[in-house]
């Protein structure tokens, strides 16, 4: 959920962009981190883990843990929790260890 | 390669202090930072700071982090990296750099490890699920970027952080559920605890997590409580349900560089884990490396300013910079830490630090 008032703070937002999420159209602000974005609309499964395939979600927000680890625009292992949200991202659910090569 | 006289690694607190303080000298800075903005923890503390004058005492985080990015901004000495996180220190004393999409190589003179600390982990079953994450992580989401983690928190732990990020969740309108404590008593300043008790918040001492259930994210957990021990009493386990469950736990230095740098490491709990062998001006065994922050041991921000302000002053000493009142100034920073660390509740943090200082100057070669 967006804060909209808070009695110490003002939130200066980028634009709003649109981008997708495992190919569904999402709309975010502009140089918000990607899963800050996703948070906001519901998004609370940012990735699995590589053995057991459990669910991983926003951990640290420093890009120091790997679980929001993610692929955006085909780039794997895009730590979403630092990276700037940018219009027409694609951010997909990165199953495995990911592939610079494209897909497995 | 780029040459810098001080490399500084990190733009939170203490390294925004340090390249405030060396350039103050008359050094040539660098100053290094992965985010894409300077501050690190403070532009997420909208709590005011408590301490003296000169550690910023009544003014909130994010005003003393907007306050020191203006200095540094207007400072010529100080060139600023950001986006921008190292990769090595090598002996040879080449320091690694990669920003976006740039591979950098420095050859500074002076070296100062200012990278901060990260979030422990608290060991319960389920502890991995979706909505279970640090108290920092919280902050971010919440104070940086205006966005509410849940609807219904249980926090752990109420040390200073626990209390200061419960109070800030309810001032943003989440329902705190309870905030366990593991120990017997609350560990942070009661002004805080106080402060919470009256919005109705209970504080469970005496309490942890048993585990967290859930299906893809998490739904409640399960709490139980503790003896004098801090083993579980059988049949005091109860359901909370929660949408976030926020680890308060405490933090580790964030200190892989200095291990691959080569300085000499001990293990003291009471400084959050690793952390370097050093000596008064925050000198590590490898020459001409400082360090200062959470990084050289877990503490307030107000102590890693100044921590900050002693490794710069004494970086940039070293290669032969001055000002009139050096001595008197370092020894001030000095004065000011024993006083950050006085009284009862920095036992443990002077206990540590008589542990891993070591009261003789290592020789600078580099």
């Amino acid at each position: 959920m967006r804060l909209d008032e808070h009695p110490i703070l003002t939130f200066q937002r980028g634009k709003e962009v649109s981008f997708t999420h495992d190919g569904k159209e999402m709309r975010g602000f502009e140089g918000e981190p990607i899963a800050v974005a996703l948070h906001a609309a519901g998004v609370k499964v940012l990735s699995h883990s590589l053995v057991k395939h459990r669910p991983r979600g926003f951990f640290c927000a420093i890009g120091n843990c790997s679980s929001c680890l993610m692929t955006v625009n085909e780039m794997p292992n895009v730590r979403t929790c630092t990276e700037p949200l940018v219009e027409g991202m694609r951010v997909e659910t990165q199953e495995g260890r990911g592939s610079l090569l494209g897909k497995d | 390669m780029e040459k810098t006289e001080i490399l500084i690694i990190g733009g939170g607190p203490a390294g925004l202090e340090a390249a405030i303080h060396a350039a103050g000298l008359g050094a040539e800075v660098t100053l290094i930072e992965r985010d894409p903005f300077l501050g690190g923890q403070l532009t997420k503390q909208t709590h005011m700071f408590f301490g003296s004058y000169e550690q910023f005492a009544g003014v909130r985080g994010v005003d003393i982090a907007e306050k020191l990015k203006k200095e540094i901004e207007e400072n010529p000495k100080i060139k600023v990296l950001l986006n921008a996180a190292v990769a090595g220190i090598y002996p040879d004393g080449v320091v690694t750099v990669s920003q976006k999409n740039k591979f950098l190589k420095f050859k500074p003179n002076r070296i100062i490890v200012a990278t901060g600390a990260y979030e422990k982990m608290l060991p319960f079953p389920n502890n991995d699920l979706p909505g279970i994450c640090g108290a920092g992580g919280v902050q971010t989401l919440m104070n940086l970027y205006g966005v509410l983690p849940g609807q219904e928190i249980v926090m752990v732990g109420a040390g200073n952080i626990g209390l200061i990020v419960s109070y800030q969740l309810l001032q943003a309108g989440a329902k705190i559920k309870a905030i366990l404590e593991a120990s017997p008593n609350i560990g942070g300043y009661l002004v805080h605890a106080a402060k919470i008790r009256r919005m109705g918040v209970p504080i469970l001492t005496s309490h942890s997590v048993k585990e967290a259930y859930g299906k893809d994210f998490v739904e409640g957990v399960v709490v139980h409580q503790l003896d004098e021990k801090w083993a579980p009493v059988p049949g005091t386990e109860e359901r909370m349900s929660c949408d976030v469950l926020c680890l308060a736990v405490g933090l580790s230095p964030l200190s892989e560089i200095l291990w691959q740098a080569g300085c000499e490491m001990k293990w003291i709990p009471e400084l959050g884990g690793h952390v370097a062998v050093r000596d008064e001006d925050l000198l590590t065994t490898v020459s001409g490396l400082y360090i200062a922050g959470d990084v050289a041991g877990v503490e307030e921000a107000s102590a890693a300013m100044v921590e900050g302000k002693l490794a710069g002053m004494a970086a940039a000493e070293s290669l032969g910079y001055s000002v009139e009142g050096l001595l008197e100034k370092k020894d001030s920073a000095r004065s000011e830490l024993a006083e950050l660390r006085a009284g009862h509740s920095g036992d443990k943090i002077r206990g540590g630090i008589d542990r891993v200082e070591r009261l003789t100057r290592g020789k600078v070669t580099c």
